[in-house]
């Protein structure tokens, strides 16, 4: 582990002068060592830096530095319209793209005062719930593969691939699909998506039921798990955790429940809890969210038998180009390009001022919240009123609940450590934006 | 002799071609294709995931795209043992002297794929945060395009370096 | 501890509630906010934590905004939410230029350690009495506070041997 290429820990660290030097005798300290896990380590879901205090192999204190993927995203989207926000929310938390668009297209519907169609919602319900899927699996593959578990690993990526393939269908891309637009979104699901779906559907209970078959009462995953990465509902709630991570500790906060948003309230669905408020509770309870998705995922399959507009009528927020499905893929539809290049003068105006000047939101701030697959995701987003926004941030729920691995962390094995960080299931686009 | 069945495409060597082989040394230009063969078929890539990228990345080497069919399944932890940096995503500022360094540790020969549009020029993000081109910071040899690419676009990136290693001549 | 049952306070109900101790609360597209002075910050959050009917004892979000040209300059934003009763209130504390501190709320809410961090990083706002300021997202020795409005998109220095790549609208082909 000490030979993960790091960053040196330089003359200007003030943790290292800090804590190398014993404050009461001023004396360097013999005893201790400090290694610096990261930003390049395998073990740490993206470039996040550790600096471990280590007693032999008992951590004594855990700093985690981050911002090695500051993105800039906040500052970016000042300077672009309110349309293309939404490519660049995607890309903060990049496992849960649908999420990011939702949380922000829904603060923007809120400025403007206009709701989506209920056909929109539902599939926006229900692509989020696939998502939360494809998240909780990779979180899987990749907290399995830490802890020594290749196959899991590969059986993770496995199920995320159908998920790909159903997220390819309907948006066109795998990852990042700026699919839910402000006032909907950008198209209606094609014939073949909803049939992957239901396939999904139908395939994905047996090999959940397989993933706890090999893993509930493995030693091996037990003995990594049961008791590792402790976080009490006090001590979670003081440091802001939200998300899977505080449900495991007993507290039943999901925003689908308490604040609920896209008709929540109407679909039938758990919100799991465990008590335990370790790494192995947090491991079941991702689980039966994979399941609970799935049975809000069904219910977003029957509504959707009722065909309906996906996009928000008025043409002042509605995005003007139609897309379909063509030989090479989705691009503009061919009718709407006739209409607008030879057909109509007007839509052709209408179509360039919405694409380039893009919708006008009138002033005011909100704060918007969705549970994402790891908690409390937030938009506060503020506008003067003009063609772009004045101020987006992302309250991401991996930047906060990070602030708990010291707490997880010290006073255990530095082992320990890499199977609680797995179990907070941390972004790193999403802690730095 | 040189057979010619399609216009313009020619098999074989003249007798004038074969005689400056030999003056350039036939062991040596064997040599170097034999190295550059077993180079190419034993490449270890070295873990640098950064953002979105990194998520594909890591499908190609799972299951379905299953890079182990070109032997490069073997993710490496450590750069010293690795010798090619496949550069998935977004470099900030402040990660950009990290990459660098773990570049330079890297021992020869080793190759670098600039994964996505990030790495390769910025992309969408042109800011203050982010090192708007990788090849500011090391010198690429395939840049793959996209956000995020797709694995088999990835994997066309790969098998171009193959192509690359392959006929790279070490010892001329 | 939390349960669904309890029923959340409509904002106005809330806003009536709040009022009682910061009469500037008002209510906008169904959000309670609150504007409050520097010196009473501390006081009003620790009530609005404490207090039974109110008990927004979680802190979601602390960010702030920046406005050249208008005093107060900068706004800073604190989004509490109520575990208990599942509602939502917005304070908002206003800075002028030149004055950009306050103090930090990391005694009462543990979790503003980070926010505050990177509110100091984006906007230079110094938040006395914090723990640990050290820059939490930028590079040490980063000069220049981004996202205040008066700071550009960005003019790209890469900070690899002085290497300098302009930014994509004013790059030339040559």
């Amino acid at each position: 582990m000490a030979d993960a290429p790091t960053t040196p820990i330089t003359q200007h660290d003030p943790m290292q002068a800090a804590h190398a030097i014993d404050e009461s005798t001023g004396e360097i300290r013999q005893e201790t060592m400090i290694i610096n896990m990261g930003p390049q380590h395998p073990s740490t879901h993206g470039v996040l830096r550790l600096l471990l205090e280590l007693d032999g192999e008992t951590v004594i204190k855990c700093t985690p530095i981050i911002g090695y993927l500051h993105t800039g995203i906040e500052k970016n989207t000042e300077y672009r319209t309110w349309m293309q926000g939404i490519t660049f929310v995607t890309r903060a938390d990049y496992l849960s793209p649908f999420f990011n668009e939702l949380g922000y297209c829904l603060a923007v519907e809120r400025l403007l005062g206009v709701e989506a169609p209920p056909r929109a919602q539902v599939i926006r319900v229900m692509m989020c719930e696939l998502n939360r899927i494809s998240s909780h699996l990779v979180w899987l593959a990749t907290g399995a593969l830490e802890l020594g578990a290749v196959s899991v690993m590969l059986y993770g990526f496995r199920e995320r691939e159908v998920l790909m393939d159903i997220f390819e269908e309907v948006t066109g891309l795998r990852m990042n699909h700026a699919y839910i637009r402000i006032g909907g979104v950008i198209m209606d699901l094609p014939d073949e998506g909803i049939a992957k779906i239901e396939r999904f559907l139908t395939d994905m209970p047996a090999r959940i039921d397989d993933y706890e078959r090999l893993l509930d009462a493995n030693p091996i995953w037990l003995e990594r798990n049961v008791g590792v990465g402790v976080l009490s509902a006090a001590d979670a709630l003081a440091l802001g955790v939200t998300g899977p991570v505080l449900r495991a500790a007993g507290v039943a906060a999901d925003v689908r429940k308490d604040a609920p948003y896209c008709g929540y309230e109407t679909y039938d669905f758990d919100v799991p809890l465990r008590t335990q408020a370790d790494s192995y509770a947090r491991y079941r309870l991702r689980l039966e969210e994979m399941r609970e998705s799935m049975k809000i995922v069904a219910q977003c399959l029957e509504r959707l038998e009722e065909p309906g507009p996906v996009m928000i009528e008025d043409p002042k927020v509605a995005w003007p180009a139609k897309l379909s499905v063509g030989p090479d893929g989705i691009g503009n539809d061919p009718a709407y390009i006739t209409h607008i290049m030879e057909e109509s003068m007007e839509a052709l105006i209408h179509h360039f001022k919405m694409v380039t000047q893009g919708i006008e939101v009138p002033a005011g701030e909100v704060y918007q919240t969705v549970e994402s697959p790891r908690g409390e995701l937030g938009f506060y987003v503020v506008s003067t009123g003009e063609h772009r926004p004045y101020r987006v941030k992302i309250r991401d729920p991996s930047f906060v609940n990070l602030q708990a691995i010291p707490k997880m962390v010290e006073g255990f094995l530095i082992a320990d450590a890499i199977a609680a960080i797995a179990s907070l299931d941390p972004v790193m686009g999403g802690v730095d934006r | 002799m040189p057979v010619e069945r399609l216009e313009g495409v020619r098999l074989g060597k003249t007798p004038e071609e074969i005689e400056e082989e030999v003056r350039r040394g036939v062991l040596l230009t064997s040599l170097d294709r034999a190295v550059g063969w077993a180079r190419k078929q034993s490449m270890w890539p070295a873990t640098f995931g950064l953002a979105c990228c990194a998520i594909e990345m890591m499908s190609t080497g799972a299951g379905k795209y299953d890079l182990s069919r070109w032997g490069m399944e073997l993710f490496r932890a450590s750069p010293r043992q690795a010798d090619l940096m496949i550069v998935a995503g977004r470099v900030s500022q402040k990660m950009a002297p990290v990459l660098r360094r773990i570049y330079d540790q890297m021992p020869e020969p080793r190759w670098v794929i600039s994964m996505g549009v990030c790495a390769s020029a910025g992309g969408m993000f042109t800011n203050y945060a982010i090192v708007q081109g990788v090849d500011t910071i090391v010198p690429v040899d395939v840049y793959v395009p996209g956000c995020p690419p797709k694995p088999e676009m990835l994997m066309h990136g790969i098998l171009k370096l193959h192509e690359k290693v392959r006929t790279t001549e070490p010892f001329k | 501890m939390s349960s669904h049952a309890a029923t959340p306070l409509s904002p106005s109900v809330l806003a009536e509630r709040v009022r009682t101790r910061c009469p500037d609360t008002i209510v906008s597209r169904d959000e309670a906010t609150s504007i409050v002075d520097r010196d009473e910050l501390l006081e009003t959050l620790e009530w609005l934590r404490d207090d039974d009917d109110l008990s927004l004892a979680f802190c979601s979000s602390i960010t702030a905004t920046d406005w050249p040209g208008s005093d107060p300059r900068l706004w800073v934003v604190y989004e509490l939410r109520s575990m208990e009763h599942h509602h939502r209130l917005r304070v908002k504390v206003g800075l002028s230029e030149g004055d950009a501190h306050l103090p930090s709320v990391t005694p009462l809410f543990p979790t503003a350690d980070w926010h505050e961090r990177e509110t100091h990083d984006f906007y230079g706002i110094v938040f006395d009495g914090h723990p640990d300021p050290r820059p939490l997202l930028m590079p040490d020795g980063w000069e220049g506070f981004p996202l205040l409005k008066t700071e550009e998109l960005g003019g790209v220095n890469t900070r690899f041997h002085g290497a300098f790549i302009p930014p994509v609208d004013t790059r030339t082909a040559t």
